[in-house]
Protein backbone atom coordinates (compact mmCIF):
# COMPACT_ATOMS: atom_id res chain seq x y z
CA UNK A 1 0.00 0.00 0.00
CA UNK A 2 1.30 3.42 -0.89
CA UNK A 3 -0.41 6.70 -0.08
CA UNK A 4 1.19 9.96 -1.10
CA UNK A 5 -0.28 13.30 -0.09
CA UNK A 6 0.96 16.66 -1.32
CA UNK A 7 4.50 15.44 -1.77
CA UNK A 8 6.86 18.26 -2.65
CA UNK A 9 10.60 18.08 -3.18
CA UNK A 10 13.02 20.92 -3.80
CA UNK A 11 16.59 20.42 -4.92
CA UNK A 12 18.02 23.72 -3.86
CA UNK A 13 16.03 26.35 -5.72
CA UNK A 14 14.62 23.85 -8.22
CA UNK A 15 11.30 22.25 -7.41
CA UNK A 16 11.28 18.66 -8.67
CA UNK A 17 7.90 17.60 -7.26
CA UNK A 18 4.89 19.88 -6.97
CA UNK A 19 2.46 18.60 -4.38
CA UNK A 20 2.08 15.09 -5.74
CA UNK A 21 -0.82 12.95 -4.46
CA UNK A 22 -1.71 9.41 -5.43
CA UNK A 23 -2.52 6.06 -3.97
CA UNK A 24 -1.66 2.45 -4.74
CA UNK A 25 -3.63 -0.29 -3.09
CA UNK A 26 -2.50 -3.75 -2.21
CA UNK A 27 -2.57 -6.05 -5.21
CA UNK A 28 -2.17 -3.18 -7.62
CA UNK A 29 0.52 -2.56 -10.21
CA UNK A 30 1.03 1.11 -10.86
CA UNK A 31 2.95 2.40 -13.83
CA UNK A 32 4.78 5.68 -13.53
CA UNK A 33 5.19 7.38 -16.86
CA UNK A 34 6.75 10.67 -17.73
CA UNK A 35 9.45 12.30 -19.79
CA UNK A 36 13.04 12.67 -18.57
CA UNK A 37 13.26 14.81 -15.49
CA UNK A 38 9.56 14.43 -14.68
CA UNK A 39 10.32 13.40 -11.10
CA UNK A 40 9.80 9.63 -11.21
CA UNK A 41 13.11 8.73 -9.61
CA UNK A 42 12.74 11.52 -7.08
CA UNK A 43 9.34 10.19 -5.98
CA UNK A 44 10.67 6.66 -5.70
CA UNK A 45 13.66 7.78 -3.68
CA UNK A 46 11.35 9.45 -1.21
CA UNK A 47 9.11 6.41 -0.98
CA UNK A 48 12.06 4.11 -0.27
CA UNK A 49 13.42 6.31 2.51
CA UNK A 50 16.53 7.34 0.58
CA UNK A 51 15.76 11.00 1.05
CA UNK A 52 13.08 13.01 2.78
CA UNK A 53 10.53 15.16 0.97
CA UNK A 54 10.57 18.92 1.45
CA UNK A 55 6.96 18.73 2.53
CA UNK A 56 4.00 16.42 2.28
CA UNK A 57 3.41 12.95 3.53
CA UNK A 58 4.02 9.46 2.21
CA UNK A 59 2.71 6.27 3.80
CA UNK A 60 4.24 3.05 2.51
CA UNK A 61 3.15 -0.38 3.77
CA UNK A 62 1.31 1.36 6.59
CA UNK A 63 4.24 3.42 7.87
CA UNK A 64 5.26 7.03 7.43
CA UNK A 65 8.45 7.29 5.38
CA UNK A 66 9.69 10.19 7.48
CA UNK A 67 8.88 9.02 10.98
CA UNK A 68 9.15 5.26 10.65
CA UNK A 69 11.67 5.02 7.88
CA UNK A 70 13.19 1.72 9.09
CA UNK A 71 9.79 0.02 9.21
CA UNK A 72 9.11 1.20 5.67
CA UNK A 73 12.50 0.04 4.44
CA UNK A 74 11.98 -3.42 5.96
CA UNK A 75 8.89 -3.86 3.80
CA UNK A 76 10.02 -2.33 0.55
CA UNK A 77 12.09 -3.87 -2.22
CA UNK A 78 13.78 -1.29 -4.43
CA UNK A 79 15.59 -1.44 -7.73
CA UNK A 80 17.34 1.93 -8.18
CA UNK A 81 17.52 3.35 -11.66
CA UNK A 82 21.33 3.15 -11.87
CA UNK A 83 21.39 -0.47 -10.58
CA UNK A 84 24.23 0.11 -8.14
CA UNK A 85 26.06 -3.14 -7.30
CA UNK A 86 29.41 -4.04 -5.75
CA UNK A 87 31.47 -5.00 -8.78
CA UNK A 88 34.21 -6.67 -6.75
CA UNK A 89 31.77 -9.07 -5.08
CA UNK A 90 30.67 -12.54 -6.11
CA UNK A 91 26.98 -12.59 -7.09
CA UNK A 92 25.81 -14.95 -4.38
CA UNK A 93 27.88 -13.26 -1.68
CA UNK A 94 26.31 -9.94 -2.60
CA UNK A 95 22.80 -11.33 -2.42
CA UNK A 96 23.59 -13.03 0.87
CA UNK A 97 24.85 -9.69 2.20
CA UNK A 98 21.61 -7.98 1.20
CA UNK A 99 19.59 -10.86 2.68
CA UNK A 100 21.48 -10.58 5.97
CA UNK A 101 20.85 -6.84 6.13
CA UNK A 102 17.18 -7.72 5.92
CA UNK A 103 17.46 -10.35 8.64
CA UNK A 104 16.08 -13.16 6.52
CA UNK A 105 16.11 -16.37 8.56
CA UNK A 106 17.47 -18.55 5.73
CA UNK A 107 19.73 -16.33 3.65
CA UNK A 108 21.24 -19.12 1.54
CA UNK A 109 17.84 -20.43 0.57
CA UNK A 110 16.49 -16.99 -0.27
CA UNK A 111 19.54 -16.27 -2.40
CA UNK A 112 19.01 -19.47 -4.37
CA UNK A 113 15.31 -18.67 -4.82
CA UNK A 114 15.95 -15.11 -5.93
CA UNK A 115 18.64 -16.22 -8.39
CA UNK A 116 16.30 -18.81 -9.76
CA UNK A 117 13.51 -16.29 -10.15
CA UNK A 118 15.64 -14.01 -12.33
CA UNK A 119 17.29 -16.92 -14.17
CA UNK A 120 20.81 -16.19 -12.93
CA UNK A 121 21.59 -19.40 -11.02
CA UNK A 122 24.35 -20.21 -13.48
CA UNK A 123 26.29 -17.04 -12.64
CA UNK A 124 25.94 -17.32 -8.86
CA UNK A 125 29.66 -17.85 -8.37
CA UNK A 126 30.84 -15.23 -10.84
CA UNK A 127 31.92 -11.69 -10.09
CA UNK A 128 29.33 -8.96 -10.51
CA UNK A 129 31.88 -6.86 -12.40
CA UNK A 130 31.92 -9.44 -15.19
CA UNK A 131 28.18 -9.41 -15.81
CA UNK A 132 26.51 -7.84 -18.82
CA UNK A 133 24.16 -4.88 -18.39
CA UNK A 134 21.01 -6.98 -18.58
CA UNK A 135 22.44 -9.48 -16.12
CA UNK A 136 23.25 -6.69 -13.68
CA UNK A 137 19.67 -5.54 -14.02
CA UNK A 138 18.52 -9.03 -13.09
CA UNK A 139 20.78 -9.16 -10.04
CA UNK A 140 19.41 -5.76 -9.02
CA UNK A 141 15.94 -7.21 -9.33
CA UNK A 142 16.90 -10.33 -7.35
CA UNK A 143 18.18 -8.06 -4.59
CA UNK A 144 14.85 -6.19 -4.55
CA UNK A 145 12.84 -9.41 -4.39
CA UNK A 146 14.95 -11.35 -1.93
CA UNK A 147 12.85 -10.59 1.14
CA UNK A 148 9.49 -10.93 -0.66
CA UNK A 149 8.59 -7.32 0.08
CA UNK A 150 5.11 -6.01 0.62
CA UNK A 151 5.83 -3.11 -1.69
CA UNK A 152 8.07 -3.36 -4.72
CA UNK A 153 9.45 -0.20 -6.26
CA UNK A 154 11.24 -0.60 -9.57
CA UNK A 155 12.85 2.31 -11.38
CA UNK A 156 12.90 1.44 -15.08
CA UNK A 157 13.22 -2.31 -14.51
CA UNK A 158 13.14 -3.45 -18.12
CA UNK A 159 15.98 -1.25 -19.41
CA UNK A 160 18.67 -3.39 -20.99
CA UNK A 161 16.82 -6.68 -20.80
CA UNK A 162 16.51 -8.92 -23.84
CA UNK A 163 12.97 -9.64 -25.08
CA UNK A 164 12.86 -13.05 -23.40
CA UNK A 165 13.83 -11.51 -20.09
CA UNK A 166 11.32 -8.70 -20.49
CA UNK A 167 8.60 -11.34 -20.76
CA UNK A 168 10.01 -13.06 -17.66
CA UNK A 169 10.16 -9.78 -15.79
CA UNK A 170 6.54 -9.02 -16.59
CA UNK A 171 5.58 -12.47 -15.37
CA UNK A 172 7.41 -11.89 -12.09
CA UNK A 173 5.87 -8.45 -11.64
CA UNK A 174 2.37 -9.72 -12.35
CA UNK A 175 2.89 -12.60 -9.95
CA UNK A 176 4.05 -10.28 -7.19
CA UNK A 177 1.44 -7.70 -8.04
CA UNK A 178 -1.33 -10.14 -7.29
CA UNK A 179 -1.01 -9.77 -3.53
CA UNK A 180 1.46 -6.94 -3.12
CA UNK A 181 1.88 -3.44 -4.36
CA UNK A 182 4.15 -2.69 -7.27
CA UNK A 183 5.19 0.77 -8.44
CA UNK A 184 7.31 0.79 -11.56
CA UNK A 185 8.51 3.53 -13.82
CA UNK A 186 9.02 3.08 -17.50
CA UNK A 187 9.34 4.90 -20.76
CA UNK A 188 7.89 1.98 -22.65
CA UNK A 189 4.23 2.75 -22.98
CA UNK A 190 3.18 -0.62 -24.30
CA UNK A 191 4.72 -2.13 -21.21
CA UNK A 192 2.66 0.07 -18.92
CA UNK A 193 -0.38 -0.78 -21.00
CA UNK A 194 0.27 -4.49 -20.71
CA UNK A 195 1.09 -4.99 -17.07
CA UNK A 196 -0.19 -2.04 -15.08
CA UNK A 197 -3.57 -1.81 -13.45
CA UNK A 198 -3.23 1.91 -13.36
CA UNK A 199 -1.01 4.43 -15.08
CA UNK A 200 0.11 7.70 -13.59
CA UNK A 201 1.57 10.14 -16.08
CA UNK A 202 3.66 12.86 -14.53
CA UNK A 203 5.36 15.80 -16.12
CA UNK A 204 7.56 18.41 -14.49
CA UNK A 205 6.75 17.13 -11.04
CA UNK A 206 2.98 17.21 -11.46
CA UNK A 207 0.50 14.43 -12.11
CA UNK A 208 -1.00 15.01 -15.52
CA UNK A 209 -3.40 12.13 -15.55
CA UNK A 210 -4.08 8.98 -13.61
CA UNK A 211 -6.30 6.14 -14.85
CA UNK A 212 -6.42 2.58 -16.11
CA UNK A 213 -4.74 2.12 -19.46
CA UNK A 214 -8.11 1.26 -21.05
CA UNK A 215 -9.87 4.31 -19.66
CA UNK A 216 -7.01 6.54 -20.60
CA UNK A 217 -7.27 5.41 -24.14
CA UNK A 218 -11.04 5.70 -24.24
CA UNK A 219 -11.12 9.03 -22.49
CA UNK A 220 -8.45 10.74 -24.43
CA UNK A 221 -8.93 9.44 -27.89
CA UNK A 222 -10.40 12.36 -29.69
CA UNK A 223 -11.45 10.23 -32.64
CA UNK A 224 -10.15 7.95 -35.28
CA UNK A 225 -7.18 8.62 -37.42
CA UNK A 226 -7.12 7.76 -41.10
CA UNK A 227 -4.07 7.26 -43.24
CA UNK A 228 -4.66 7.51 -46.94
CA UNK A 229 -2.39 6.73 -49.82
CA UNK A 230 -3.32 7.53 -53.44
CA UNK A 231 -1.65 7.76 -56.79
CA UNK A 232 -2.09 11.23 -58.26
CA UNK A 233 -1.76 14.82 -57.17
CA UNK A 234 -1.84 14.57 -53.43
CA UNK A 235 -1.79 18.33 -52.88
CA UNK A 236 -4.88 18.83 -54.98
CA UNK A 237 -6.66 15.97 -53.24
CA UNK A 238 -5.65 17.33 -49.88
CA UNK A 239 -7.33 20.62 -50.71
CA UNK A 240 -10.54 18.80 -51.64
CA UNK A 241 -10.59 16.63 -48.55
CA UNK A 242 -10.11 19.65 -46.38
CA UNK A 243 -13.51 20.88 -47.55
CA UNK A 244 -15.25 17.82 -46.11
CA UNK A 245 -17.07 18.59 -42.90
CA UNK A 246 -15.70 16.70 -39.92
CA UNK A 247 -12.15 16.30 -41.15
CA UNK A 248 -9.59 17.47 -38.63
CA UNK A 249 -5.85 17.86 -38.49
CA UNK A 250 -5.24 17.04 -42.08
CA UNK A 251 -1.60 16.76 -42.99
CA UNK A 252 0.51 15.22 -45.71
CA UNK A 253 3.28 12.91 -44.63
CA UNK A 254 6.71 12.98 -46.20
CA UNK A 255 6.06 9.54 -47.76
CA UNK A 256 3.24 11.07 -49.82
CA UNK A 257 0.37 9.72 -47.76
CA UNK A 258 -2.30 11.92 -46.22
CA UNK A 259 -3.43 11.71 -42.65
CA UNK A 260 -6.44 13.13 -40.88
CA UNK A 261 -8.70 12.56 -37.90
CA UNK A 262 -12.44 12.63 -37.51
CA UNK A 263 -14.68 12.67 -34.48
CA UNK A 264 -16.51 9.51 -33.50
CA UNK A 265 -20.04 9.51 -34.96
CA UNK A 266 -19.00 11.65 -37.91
CA UNK A 267 -17.59 9.04 -40.19
CA UNK A 268 -16.22 10.94 -43.14
CA UNK A 269 -14.71 7.95 -44.89
CA UNK A 270 -17.52 7.34 -47.46
CA UNK A 271 -17.42 10.95 -48.55
CA UNK A 272 -13.63 10.96 -48.81
CA UNK A 273 -13.80 7.77 -50.85
CA UNK A 274 -16.27 9.41 -53.20
CA UNK A 275 -13.97 12.38 -53.74
CA UNK A 276 -11.15 10.02 -54.55
CA UNK A 277 -13.06 7.99 -57.12
CA UNK A 278 -14.78 11.02 -58.67
CA UNK A 279 -11.49 12.85 -58.94
CA UNK A 280 -9.96 9.94 -60.82
CA UNK A 281 -7.34 9.13 -58.21
CA UNK A 282 -6.25 5.57 -57.70
CA UNK A 283 -6.59 4.58 -54.06
CA UNK A 284 -3.72 2.48 -52.81
CA UNK A 285 -4.51 2.34 -49.14
CA UNK A 286 -6.95 3.67 -46.57
CA UNK A 287 -6.53 2.53 -43.01
CA UNK A 288 -7.92 3.63 -39.68
CA UNK A 289 -5.79 3.82 -36.54
CA UNK A 290 -6.79 4.36 -32.95
CA UNK A 291 -4.64 6.78 -31.04
CA UNK A 292 -2.12 4.82 -28.99
CA UNK A 293 -1.06 5.51 -25.44
CA UNK A 294 2.02 6.89 -27.08
CA UNK A 295 0.04 9.64 -28.77
CA UNK A 296 -1.78 10.39 -25.57
CA UNK A 297 1.50 10.61 -23.73
CA UNK A 298 3.01 12.96 -26.28
CA UNK A 299 -0.13 15.05 -26.29
CA UNK A 300 -0.19 15.37 -22.50
CA UNK A 301 3.45 16.06 -21.96
CA UNK A 302 3.92 18.33 -24.92
CA UNK A 303 6.08 21.31 -24.15
CA UNK A 304 3.98 24.40 -23.92
CA UNK A 305 5.16 26.58 -26.73
CA UNK A 306 5.99 29.90 -25.23
CA UNK A 307 6.36 32.72 -27.66
CA UNK A 308 9.27 34.76 -26.46
CA UNK A 309 8.57 38.36 -25.70
CA UNK A 310 10.09 40.77 -28.11
CA UNK A 311 13.26 42.20 -26.80
CA UNK A 312 13.15 45.89 -26.42
CA UNK A 313 16.18 47.93 -27.23
CA UNK A 314 16.98 50.64 -24.80
CA UNK B 1 23.45 -4.36 16.01
CA UNK B 2 23.48 -7.36 13.70
CA UNK B 3 23.68 -4.93 10.80
CA UNK B 4 26.94 -3.51 12.13
CA UNK B 5 28.43 -6.97 12.05
CA UNK B 6 27.04 -7.73 8.56
CA UNK B 7 28.56 -4.54 7.17
CA UNK B 8 31.85 -5.01 9.03
CA UNK B 9 32.20 -8.55 7.72
CA UNK B 10 31.63 -7.47 4.12
CA UNK B 11 34.16 -4.67 4.52
CA UNK B 12 36.72 -7.00 6.08
CA UNK B 13 36.35 -9.53 3.25
CA UNK B 14 36.49 -6.68 0.78
CA UNK B 15 40.00 -5.74 1.97
CA UNK B 16 41.20 -9.18 0.98
CA UNK B 17 39.65 -8.72 -2.46
CA UNK B 18 41.77 -5.65 -3.17
CA UNK B 19 45.49 -5.65 -3.89
CA UNK B 20 45.96 -2.33 -2.09
CA UNK B 21 45.19 -3.86 1.30
CA UNK B 22 47.59 -6.74 0.65
CA UNK B 23 50.30 -4.33 -0.40
CA UNK B 24 49.78 -2.26 2.75
CA UNK B 25 49.78 -5.29 5.05
CA UNK B 26 52.83 -6.78 3.35
CA UNK B 27 54.64 -3.43 3.36
CA UNK B 28 53.93 -2.80 7.04
CA UNK B 29 55.04 -6.24 8.13
CA UNK B 30 58.11 -6.18 5.88
CA UNK B 31 59.32 -2.83 7.24
CA UNK B 32 58.60 -3.78 10.84
CA UNK B 33 60.29 -7.12 10.29
CA UNK B 34 63.39 -5.33 8.99
CA UNK B 35 63.50 -3.04 12.03
CA UNK B 36 62.98 -6.03 14.28
CA UNK B 37 65.90 -7.89 12.72
CA UNK B 38 68.20 -4.88 13.09
CA UNK B 39 67.49 -4.41 16.79
CA UNK B 40 67.53 -8.16 17.32
CA UNK B 41 71.01 -8.23 15.86
CA UNK B 42 72.01 -5.43 18.25
CA UNK B 43 70.70 -7.35 21.23
CA UNK B 44 72.46 -10.53 20.17
CA UNK B 45 75.78 -8.70 19.77
CA UNK B 46 75.38 -7.17 23.22
CA UNK B 47 74.62 -10.63 24.60
CA UNK B 48 77.78 -12.05 23.01
CA UNK B 49 79.84 -9.51 24.93
CA UNK B 50 77.89 -10.38 28.04
CA UNK B 51 74.84 -8.65 29.52
CA UNK B 52 72.75 -6.49 27.15
CA UNK B 53 69.01 -5.91 27.07
CA UNK B 54 66.27 -7.92 25.39
CA UNK B 55 64.52 -6.48 22.34
CA UNK B 56 62.13 -3.68 23.25
CA UNK B 57 58.79 -4.33 21.53
CA UNK B 58 57.88 -0.74 22.30
CA UNK B 59 60.47 0.35 19.77
CA UNK B 60 58.81 -1.72 17.03
CA UNK B 61 55.36 -0.49 17.97
CA UNK B 62 56.61 3.09 17.91
CA UNK B 63 57.45 2.52 14.27
CA UNK B 64 54.16 0.75 13.74
CA UNK B 65 52.42 3.89 15.00
CA UNK B 66 54.38 6.12 12.59
CA UNK B 67 53.55 3.80 9.71
CA UNK B 68 49.85 3.80 10.63
CA UNK B 69 49.78 7.57 10.17
CA UNK B 70 50.70 7.08 6.52
CA UNK B 71 48.78 3.91 5.71
CA UNK B 72 45.45 4.39 7.47
CA UNK B 73 44.37 7.14 5.02
CA UNK B 74 44.76 4.62 2.20
CA UNK B 75 42.75 2.03 4.10
CA UNK B 76 39.85 4.33 4.91
CA UNK B 77 39.74 6.61 1.84
CA UNK B 78 37.23 4.55 -0.13
CA UNK B 79 35.14 3.20 2.76
CA UNK B 80 32.17 5.50 2.26
CA UNK B 81 33.31 7.84 -0.53
CA UNK B 82 33.27 4.98 -3.02
CA UNK B 83 29.74 3.96 -2.03
CA UNK B 84 28.80 7.52 -2.83
CA UNK B 85 30.55 7.50 -6.16
CA UNK B 86 29.21 4.17 -7.39
CA UNK B 87 25.74 4.73 -5.97
CA UNK B 88 25.74 1.61 -3.80
CA UNK B 89 25.01 3.91 -0.88
CA UNK B 90 21.48 4.02 -2.27
CA UNK B 91 21.19 0.28 -1.63
CA UNK B 92 22.40 0.61 1.95
CA UNK B 93 20.35 3.69 2.76
CA UNK B 94 17.16 2.08 1.49
CA UNK B 95 17.82 -1.16 3.36
CA UNK B 96 16.69 -1.27 6.99
CA UNK B 97 20.06 -0.06 8.23
CA UNK B 98 20.49 2.96 10.46
CA UNK B 99 23.09 5.50 9.48
CA UNK B 100 25.14 4.86 12.63
CA UNK B 101 25.10 1.11 11.98
CA UNK B 102 26.46 1.74 8.51
CA UNK B 103 29.27 4.01 9.70
CA UNK B 104 30.24 1.89 12.71
CA UNK B 105 30.13 -1.24 10.54
CA UNK B 106 32.48 0.35 8.02
CA UNK B 107 34.86 1.44 10.76
CA UNK B 108 34.72 -1.94 12.49
CA UNK B 109 35.55 -3.72 9.22
CA UNK B 110 38.70 -1.63 8.79
CA UNK B 111 39.53 -2.02 12.48
CA UNK B 112 39.32 -5.79 12.24
CA UNK B 113 41.62 -5.64 9.25
CA UNK B 114 44.26 -3.65 11.16
CA UNK B 115 43.81 -5.93 14.16
CA UNK B 116 44.70 -8.85 11.88
CA UNK B 117 47.89 -7.09 10.82
CA UNK B 118 48.71 -6.22 14.44
CA UNK B 119 48.01 -9.87 15.27
CA UNK B 120 50.57 -11.02 12.73
CA UNK B 121 53.10 -8.51 14.07
CA UNK B 122 52.69 -10.17 17.46
CA UNK B 123 55.13 -12.77 16.12
CA UNK B 124 57.89 -10.24 16.86
CA UNK B 125 56.91 -10.19 20.53
CA UNK B 126 56.78 -13.97 20.70
CA UNK B 127 60.20 -14.34 19.07
CA UNK B 128 61.70 -11.64 21.32
CA UNK B 129 60.24 -13.33 24.37
CA UNK B 130 61.60 -16.70 23.28
CA UNK B 131 65.12 -15.41 22.70
CA UNK B 132 65.44 -13.46 25.95
CA UNK B 133 66.04 -15.05 29.33
CA UNK B 134 63.85 -14.80 31.43
CA UNK B 135 61.60 -13.31 28.72
CA UNK B 136 60.59 -9.73 27.95
CA UNK B 137 58.60 -7.41 30.21
CA UNK B 138 55.11 -8.69 29.45
CA UNK B 139 53.14 -5.95 31.17
CA UNK B 140 54.99 -3.33 29.19
CA UNK B 141 54.46 -5.33 26.01
CA UNK B 142 50.71 -5.66 26.56
CA UNK B 143 50.36 -1.97 27.37
CA UNK B 144 52.28 -1.08 24.23
CA UNK B 145 49.94 -3.19 22.10
CA UNK B 146 46.86 -1.86 23.84
CA UNK B 147 47.95 1.69 23.04
CA UNK B 148 48.70 0.74 19.46
CA UNK B 149 45.22 -0.77 19.07
CA UNK B 150 43.64 2.40 20.46
CA UNK B 151 45.67 4.55 18.07
CA UNK B 152 44.61 2.38 15.14
CA UNK B 153 40.96 2.58 16.21
CA UNK B 154 41.14 6.37 16.53
CA UNK B 155 42.90 6.95 13.21
CA UNK B 156 40.52 4.60 11.39
CA UNK B 157 37.48 6.33 12.89
CA UNK B 158 38.76 9.75 11.76
CA UNK B 159 39.48 8.32 8.29
CA UNK B 160 36.02 6.76 8.09
CA UNK B 161 34.40 10.06 9.04
CA UNK B 162 36.37 11.98 6.43
CA UNK B 163 35.59 9.36 3.79
CA UNK B 164 31.89 10.04 4.33
CA UNK B 165 32.44 13.71 3.46
CA UNK B 166 33.67 13.01 -0.08
CA UNK B 167 32.64 11.32 -3.31
CA UNK B 168 36.25 11.05 -4.33
CA UNK B 169 38.63 8.73 -2.55
CA UNK B 170 41.76 10.68 -3.48
CA UNK B 171 40.32 13.77 -1.82
CA UNK B 172 39.45 11.70 1.25
CA UNK B 173 43.01 10.32 1.31
CA UNK B 174 44.74 13.69 1.31
CA UNK B 175 42.42 15.31 3.81
CA UNK B 176 42.84 12.36 6.17
CA UNK B 177 46.60 12.40 5.78
CA UNK B 178 46.70 16.16 6.37
CA UNK B 179 44.69 15.77 9.56
CA UNK B 180 47.02 13.03 10.79
CA UNK B 181 50.10 15.14 10.14
CA UNK B 182 48.51 17.95 12.12
CA UNK B 183 47.65 15.67 15.03
CA UNK B 184 51.04 14.00 14.93
CA UNK B 185 53.34 16.97 14.52
CA UNK B 186 51.93 20.40 13.74
CA UNK B 187 49.52 20.73 16.65
CA UNK B 188 52.48 20.54 19.03
CA UNK B 189 54.15 23.63 17.56
CA UNK B 190 51.82 26.33 18.97
CA UNK B 191 52.58 25.00 22.47
CA UNK B 192 55.98 26.65 22.31
CA UNK B 193 54.39 30.04 21.48
CA UNK B 194 52.98 30.31 24.97
CA UNK B 195 55.95 29.87 27.28
CA UNK B 196 54.40 32.25 29.83
CA UNK B 197 51.05 30.53 29.81
CA UNK B 198 51.63 26.81 30.26
CA UNK B 199 47.87 26.08 30.39
CA UNK B 200 47.39 26.99 26.72
CA UNK B 201 50.45 25.00 25.76
CA UNK B 202 49.01 22.05 27.65
CA UNK B 203 45.87 22.14 25.55
CA UNK B 204 47.88 21.83 22.34
CA UNK B 205 50.11 19.19 23.84
CA UNK B 206 47.04 17.24 24.92
CA UNK B 207 45.81 17.18 21.33
CA UNK B 208 49.02 15.66 20.00
CA UNK B 209 48.71 11.92 19.44
CA UNK B 210 52.26 10.97 20.39
CA UNK B 211 51.93 12.47 23.88
CA UNK B 212 49.35 9.82 24.64
CA UNK B 213 51.46 6.92 23.53
CA UNK B 214 55.20 7.36 23.33
CA UNK B 215 56.04 7.85 27.00
CA UNK B 216 52.86 6.40 28.51
CA UNK B 217 51.29 3.31 26.94
CA UNK B 218 54.50 2.42 25.19
CA UNK B 219 56.48 2.70 28.43
CA UNK B 220 54.04 0.50 30.31
CA UNK B 221 52.25 3.38 32.06
CA UNK B 222 48.49 3.64 31.72
CA UNK B 223 46.64 6.90 32.27
CA UNK B 224 42.88 7.20 32.06
CA UNK B 225 43.28 10.55 30.26
CA UNK B 226 45.09 8.77 27.40
CA UNK B 227 42.33 6.22 27.05
CA UNK B 228 39.76 9.03 27.05
CA UNK B 229 41.75 10.86 24.39
CA UNK B 230 41.63 7.94 21.98
CA UNK B 231 38.00 7.08 22.73
CA UNK B 232 37.13 10.75 22.07
CA UNK B 233 38.85 10.64 18.68
CA UNK B 234 36.89 7.48 17.83
CA UNK B 235 33.65 9.19 18.87
CA UNK B 236 34.46 12.34 16.87
CA UNK B 237 35.34 10.34 13.75
CA UNK B 238 32.22 8.19 13.87
CA UNK B 239 30.00 11.15 14.68
CA UNK B 240 31.39 13.02 11.67
CA UNK B 241 30.64 9.98 9.51
CA UNK B 242 27.08 9.59 10.73
CA UNK B 243 26.39 13.31 10.33
CA UNK B 244 27.82 13.32 6.82
CA UNK B 245 25.79 10.30 5.72
CA UNK B 246 22.65 11.73 7.27
CA UNK B 247 23.14 15.14 5.67
CA UNK B 248 23.41 13.52 2.24
CA UNK B 249 19.79 12.57 2.47
CA UNK B 250 18.82 16.19 3.04
CA UNK B 251 20.56 17.60 0.02
N1 LIG C 1 20.35 14.89 -6.70
C1 LIG C 1 19.78 15.88 -7.40
N2 LIG C 1 20.18 17.16 -7.24
C2 LIG C 1 19.61 18.16 -7.92
N3 LIG C 1 18.61 18.00 -8.80
C3 LIG C 1 18.15 16.76 -9.01
C4 LIG C 1 18.72 15.63 -8.33
N4 LIG C 1 18.06 14.52 -8.74
C5 LIG C 1 17.14 14.94 -9.63
N5 LIG C 1 17.19 16.28 -9.79
C6 LIG C 1 16.29 17.07 -10.67
O1 LIG C 1 14.96 16.75 -10.37
C7 LIG C 1 14.17 16.63 -11.54
C8 LIG C 1 13.51 15.27 -11.58
O2 LIG C 1 14.49 14.29 -11.73
P1 LIG C 1 14.18 12.72 -11.68
O3 LIG C 1 15.48 12.03 -11.66
O4 LIG C 1 13.25 12.45 -10.58
O5 LIG C 1 13.46 12.50 -13.08
P2 LIG C 1 12.94 11.16 -13.76
O6 LIG C 1 11.48 11.31 -13.97
O7 LIG C 1 13.40 9.98 -12.99
O8 LIG C 1 13.66 11.22 -15.18
P3 LIG C 1 14.27 10.06 -16.09
O9 LIG C 1 13.17 9.56 -16.94
O10 LIG C 1 15.29 10.76 -16.90
O11 LIG C 1 14.86 9.02 -15.19
C9 LIG C 1 15.12 16.91 -12.70
O12 LIG C 1 14.94 18.24 -13.08
C10 LIG C 1 16.48 16.70 -12.12
O13 LIG C 1 17.42 17.55 -12.72
MG1 LIG D 1 14.55 8.45 -13.35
Amino acid sequence: MIRVTDLTKDYGPRRALHSLSFEARQGEIIGFLGPNGAGKTTTMRILTGYMPPTSGEAIVAGYNVMEESIEVRKRVGYLPETVPLYNEMVVQDFLKFMAELRHIPNPEESVADALNMVGMTERAKGYIGNLSKGMRQRIGLAQALIHRPEVLILDEPSIGLDPGQVVELRKIIREIGRERTVLLSTHILSEAQQICDRVIIINKGKIVVEDTPENLQARLVGGERVVLRVRGDAAELSAKIEQVKGVQRLKSNPDGSLEFEYLPGHDVRPEVAKIITNGGYEMLEMKTLSLSLEDIFLELTKEQVVTPKKKRRL
Amino acid sequence: MKNIWTIAKREYDNYFASPLAYVIAAGLLFLLGGIFLIILQGSIQQAIFGGGTPVDIGFINQWFYYLLLWTVPALTMRLISDENRTGTLELLLTAPVRDFELVIGKWLGSFLYILSVIGVSFIFAIVANYLAEPGIDQVKMMSSYLGLILIAGALLALGTGISALFNNQIAAFFVTLALFIVLWLLIGIPASFFPSNPAIGDVFRYLQIGNHYESTFNAGVLYLSDVIYFLSLIAIGLFTGVTAVDSRRWR
